[in-house]
């Protein structure tokens, strides 16, 4: 499976292991704390500062380090809250059909009528945004996204005769979502992944710059770019390393899932 | 009844209902959740009894359904009511800033539309050759970056390294057009760049999909030029798609909006909403919230009315 992957598809895989490990690993590589003030206010790079200092004097370096590790981490937790409440549903309305399809549906229409950032600033104007609500926001407001795929997948996949095999022999609800539909669906499903794992990269840091979503002293890469964008003024680039690490991840998890897609589709259905 | 006119009425009708059902969710959503009105204004820390008196004296003790009609009727109106933190009438707000956005997607547009339309010409003329992968890789990389990083990296490069355009677009009623447009340089730019990879790429596979149908190649093989094709086969059939993709991408210009306004500190609806959300003003975040969504609802109903109307098949019935 390894021998025949494309240097591209190599590529984004080493460096999107490289941002994984960096974040599970925050605490042990980072040279400075979190939240410890190390230095002068914006100093320059230096042996001891790599990026340099931020706004208020803590490593840049061990900021963006740490800010790696939230900002991963809701977007993997949201994406799998996305994958889990979409797909669920999604092949639920594709095997009932009839109004259950229906009533879902327009649900969903509804949501995706409404631009996803607005509908986030009118739910974070009333409840607090902490760790757990953002994961719990983002991760249902996707999931829309999530529930038209895997339902259209699925509506494909539930007219097919072992589907009405297993329906006659009498199998459960469970049964039919979990063993027939789910591993037929799943290489569409997991190309998605990557896609909306960005989606949610990028939701969250916009949102941080906004200022309603991960909250000081917890750093997040948007929250990076809002506490050093006045630095920009004179010419300090420090909100600038946020929009690296962001678009190299970006585009390394566009890279793989790329191949991904072209791998089972070129199989035609097959999945090694 | 022609059957365009049924198609077009039967959109619009399930649009109007689609905007009532959008304005009861935003409405819904601040209800549902817990924190109102009275808590925003007295805190955390307040007692329950002065809640329920202010809540009294707010009318938030009526049933819900009451006050969504109450408040749909004042939007509709033009009454939506006054700010929780200073007072001052929403609507009137609301105008100002409303123009100030309109200005700005204005000018996001006007240069985005033709600008995409062109090189996704161009990336179909030159298909698979260089200029179409560079389109391609440049879409990419636009793809993963949000707004307001596109924002930072042009202000750090154009308004303080060069100079060519300031890194605030504050503009007042008072200024001529030419300093208007100068004070919005960058975050049109932005726009621009937001949209326009991704309404090319779009533009670039509708005309694609014409391209490849059976009718073009008999124009081609009944001997019609090249310009031909385009003009007589091609283009008629290719108007509804393109339209479509620049609605949407308008409609994906009113999101762009809120968070550019708020990097350049735009005083327009965008950075109205944000700050309201901020300070917990939830009537100033309900009007803008369905504002920004009616807005968005409209494009999408009229791209799918305008791909109604210029269908050809559509239009010109067995």
């Amino acid at each position: 499976m390894m021998k025949n992957i494309p240097l591209s598809a190599l590529i984004g895989l080493v460096i999107t292991a490289t941002y994984f490990i960096a974040a599970a690993l925050a605490p042990v590589i980072a040279p400075y704390g979190m939240a410890e003030v190390v230095g002068d206010v914006w100093e320059p790079s230096s042996a001891e500062h790599l990026l340099g200092t931020d706004q208020i004097g803590r490593d840049l370096l061990s900021r963006m380090i740490y800010g790696g590790r939230t900002t991963i981490w809701i977007a993997t937790l949201a994406t799998i809250l996305s994958f889990a409440t979409g797909s669920t549903l999604g092949f639920f309305a594709a095997v009932m059909g009839g109004w259950v399809d229906m009533a879902l549906s327009r649900l969903v229409d509804l949501f995706m009528s409404i631009p996803s950032l607005i509908l986030a600033l009118v739910i974070l104007s009333s409840i607090e945004a902490t760790v757990v609500t953002l994961i719990v926001l983002m991760g249902l407001l996707d999931s829309t996204r999530v529930y038209r795929l895997a339902r259209a997948v699925a509506v494909d996949i539930s007219v097919m005769d072992y589907v009405e095999a297993a329906r006659l022999r009498g199998e459960k609800l469970k049964w039919i979502i979990f063993r027939e539909i789910l591993p037929n669906a799943l290489s569409p499903l997991v190309a998605e992944l990557g896609l909306r794992f960005i989606f949610m990269v990028l939701f969250i840091s916009t949102l941080s710059f906004l200022g309603v979503g991960v909250q000081p002293p917890l750093a997040d890469w948007g929250g990076i770019v809002k506490e050093n964008k006045e630095g920009i003024n004179f010419g300090i680039g420090a909100a600038l390393y946020p929009a690296v690490a962001i678009a190299t991840l970006a585009i390394s998890v566009n890279l793989v899932a790329d191949w991904v897609l072209n791998r089972t589709t070129s199989l035609k259905g097959g999945r090694g | 009844m022609h059957p365009i006119v049924k198609l077009v009425a039967q959109r619009l009708a399930l649009g109007a209902l689609l905007l009532l059902a959008a304005s009861a969710l935003i409405f819904g959503l601040t209800e549902a959740l817990p924190g109102d009105a009275a808590q925003a204004i007295l805190g955390q820390a307040a007692t329950a009894e002065s809640l329920a008196n202010l809540r009294e004296e707010m009318g938030l003790n009526r049933p819900a359904l009451t006050r969504y009609f109450e408040w749909l009727g004042g939007i509709l109106t033009g009454d939506m009511g006054v700010a929780l933190t200073n007072k001052l009438d929403i609507a009137t707000s609301v105008a100002s800033r409303m123009s100030n956005t309109l200005f700005l997607a204005f000018w996001a547009a006007l240069i985005s539309v033709p600008l995409a339309i062109l090189l996704g010409l161009i990336a179909v003329r030159y298909q698979n050759r260089w200029p179409d992968k560079a389109i391609s890789g440049v879409t990419l990389a636009s793809i993963s970056l949000p707004e307001f990083m596109i924002a930072y990296i042009l202000i750090f490069f154009f308004a303080v390294k060069l100079f060519w355009a300031p890194s605030f677009a504050n503009i007042s009623p008072s200024m001529d057009l030419l300093d208007k447009l100068h004070a919005i340089a960058l975050p049109v730019a932005v726009l621009v760049m937001v949209v326009l990879a991704h309404m090319m790429r779009m533009t670039r596979a509708a005309i694609l999909n014409v391209m490849q149908s059976a009718y073009i190649e008999t124009a081609e093989l009944k001997g019609l030029t090249g310009f031909q094709v385009i003009a007589r086969h091609a283009f008629p059939n290719a108007i509804a798609p393109i339209v479509n993709v620049v609605m949407i991408n308008m409609a994906y210009l009113v999101v762009g909006v809120v968070v550019v306004e708020v990097v350049f500190a735009y005083p327009g609806m965008g950075q109205y909403l944000v700050d309201a959300v901020v300070k917990r003003d939830v009537p100033v975040v309900l009007a803008c919230g369905v504002i920004f969504a009616a807005v968005y609802i409209l494009l999408n109903i009229f791209a799918d009315v305008v791909s109604i109307l210029t269908n050809p098949r559509l239009r010109h019935p067995k």
